[in-house]
């Protein structure tokens, strides 16, 4: 489990996490939301090691964040950012192949390839694995990056806003490979997302932050529900039943 | 072409230019020339490769391609020292004085420097532009100092500063050459350890981080290893501010790969040839009218010149 206490983060005087706490339960999808600059990535960034937070505590499987070797919390928690420029040329192979860094540390056995090849499977990336990433579009990108993170094998694995700048179908394969994960590989998911349906759909928790600090936390039928919503987003969000699923109507 | 195939064609292109150099117009004196040559072309290959390799790490460690520390205040900050002991102690002194004592204070103090722009870019959370803006406010500020050393100077003097701001293999004092080979020796082996990680690093701080690579700890002591490397070579010939720029670009044109072992074996090949076929062009074609620095420079600068260029329609 995953748990944050009492955390703050301020950048110049400028508080961007408030007293955030936070438990994360195994082998769940937990989503994130909130309005922008509500400091969602910084959490996510903090929870990660990206970045190193002011006040409070991170305690990741009753370790405390600071006190796990690099390595070792590297087969434990993966991070895939909101963007990812590469400055090198890479084909998506070569991408996932990164992933096994923290077991093989750049000299890859062949488990670490069986690793990488489940992995391209899993994305269904295996006809185009030679391309390069620069020539990929948007979608088959975020799968790539997505499958260095499956390939890097870890319980936790942190995404933020991976379903940005795509389009709905690929947008709705992303979020059930992120579903599959939890339920076949008992993995524990954690997201950044915007689209409340999305949230609505596929997470078991949801987390609301506001300004640095999180208003409401729970199961999710608990927080998509207009009353909350309204307090998040300070809109009047109609939610309609439709079969299983509560989706929000926003647009108005 | 496969790489392993450009590394042989290199390899071979820097032997022969090695073979060129040594045994050309060797005359009749070749018992007396033979062995200085020998000298020479051992350092250009220190030289040479220690900028070469120096150049790819930094360029990785902080993700771009247009800036080297020679570019960003360290060779400036060399010109300072060599007018600075001038202007104190007058080149008699400084001759006399011994060139160990003025090769270990430039050394250090160039690592100091090293040092304190690593503090600025990476622990401040600064980003490049930052260590950019840093270097070249340091750079002109010391070529400024050294400018106005230099017009107090007597002119005699000055001859003396001038001959220390071209790079020259022509005459490398002996005994300083062995003390330049062991500590970047004991850099280079001391840089193994950290090899493992540079492909890891070139894809970016946050993703090295997920992948379990201690940043901090080894990018300082990346950057230790870098500015040691590149002080003792500064030190040992002089500056040649462009070099390094020139051949880690060239290098990543020529072999298109991320793999930083046959990048930087690539730019240390490729760094000594331009160096033996540039020392060649310098003794055969100008017959010592013109220095190396002057020619790696001019290329250099063009290429930078072009580099930014294309950088900013990208
Ligand atoms: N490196 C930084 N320096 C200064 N301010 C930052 C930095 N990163 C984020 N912020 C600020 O922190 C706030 C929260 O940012 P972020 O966590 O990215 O929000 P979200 O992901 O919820 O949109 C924003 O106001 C942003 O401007
Ligand atoms: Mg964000």
């Amino acid at each position: 489990m995953i748990k944050v206490k009492n955390l703050s983060k301020k950048y110049n005087d400028k508080t961007v996490v408030d007293n955030v706490s936070v438990n994360i339960k195994k082998g769940k999808i937990t989503s994130f939301i909130g309005p922008n600059g509500a400091g969602k990535s910084t959490l996510l960034s903090a929870v990660s090691r990206l970045i190193k937070h002011d006040v409070g505590e991170i305690m990741i499987d009753k370790k405390e964040i600071n006190s796990w070797k690099s390595n070792e919390l590297s087969k434990k928690v993966a991070i895939l950012k909101q963007a990812n420029n590469l400055n090198v040329r890479l084909t998506i192979r070569e991408l996932v192949s990164f992933g096994r860094f923290p077991y093989s540390q750049g000299n890859l056995t062949q488990e670490d390839w069986d690793k990488v090849d489940e992995a391209l499977s899993f994305m269904e990336l295996h006809e185009i694995e030679n391309q390069f990433l620069d020539e990929l579009s948007g979608g088959q990108r975020q799968r790539a990056f997505i499958a260095m993170v499956i390939a890097q094998d870890t319980e936790y694995i942190l995404l933020d806003e991976p379903l940005n700048n795509l389009d709905m179908k690929h947008s709705v394969q992303i979020m059930k490979v992120l579903r599959r994960l939890v339920d076949e590989l008992g993995k524990t998911v954690i997201l950044v997302i915007h689209d409340i349906n999305f949230a609505s759909f596929y997470s078991d928790y949801v987390v609301a932050l506001k300004n640095g600090e999180i208003i409401r936390q729970g199961p999710t039928n608990e927080i998509i529900e207009q009353g909350t919503l309204k307090e998040i987003y300070d809109m009047d969000i109609p939610i309609k039943q439709i079969d299983k699923c509560r989706v929000c109507v926003y647009f108005a | 072409m496969r790489n392993s195939t450009k590394l042989v064609i290199l390899s071979v292109l820097a032997v022969v230019l090695i073979l060129a150099f040594l045994f050309t117009d060797l005359g009749s004196n070749w018992d007396y020339i033979l062995p200085k040559r020998t000298m020479k072309i051992i350092s250009i290959i220190l030289t040479g490769s220690a900028i070469a390799f120096s150049t790819v790490i930094f360029q990785t460690i902080t993700n771009n391609r247009i800036l080297t520390p020679s570019i960003i205040g360290l060779d400036s900050l060399y010109l300072l020292i060599q007018t600075f002991i001038i202007f104190l102690f007058g080149s008699t002194h400084m001759t006399l004085m011994n060139q160990h004592v003025n090769f270990f204070i430039s050394v250090i103090l160039m690592i100091l420097f090293s040092l304190g722009l690593y503090h600025f870019l990476f622990k401040r959370e600064g980003n490049i532009y930052f260590l950019l803006l840093i270097g070249l406010i340091f750079g002109t500020f010391f070529s400024s100092l050294s400018d106005f050393m230099q017009v107090l100077i007597d002119p005699n003097e000055f001859q003396i500063v001038q001959d220390a701001m071209f790079a020259s293999f022509n005459n490398v004092n002996t005994e300083l050459f062995y003390v330049a080979l062991l500590i970047m020796g004991l850099a280079t082996l001391y840089f193994l350890k950290f090899e493992k990680y540079l492909d890891v690093l070139s894809l970016g701080k946050d993703t090295a981080i997920n992948l379990g690579v201690d940043y901090d700890r080894v990018v300082q002591r990346l950057f230790i290893i870098i500015a040691i490397l590149i002080s003792v070579a500064t030190v040992l010939v002089g500056p040649i501010t462009f070099l390094g720029l020139l051949v880690a670009n060239v290098a990543y044109e020529f072999l298109k790969t991320y793999r930083h072992r046959i990048l930087i074996l690539g730019a240390i090949l490729i760094s000594i040839i331009a160096l033996v076929a540039g020392q060649l062009i310098v003794e055969r074609i100008f017959t010592f009218s013109t220095t190396i620095s002057v020619i790696i420079n001019f290329i250099g600068g063009v290429y930078f010149i072009y580099l930014l260029l294309k950088e900013s329609r990208a």
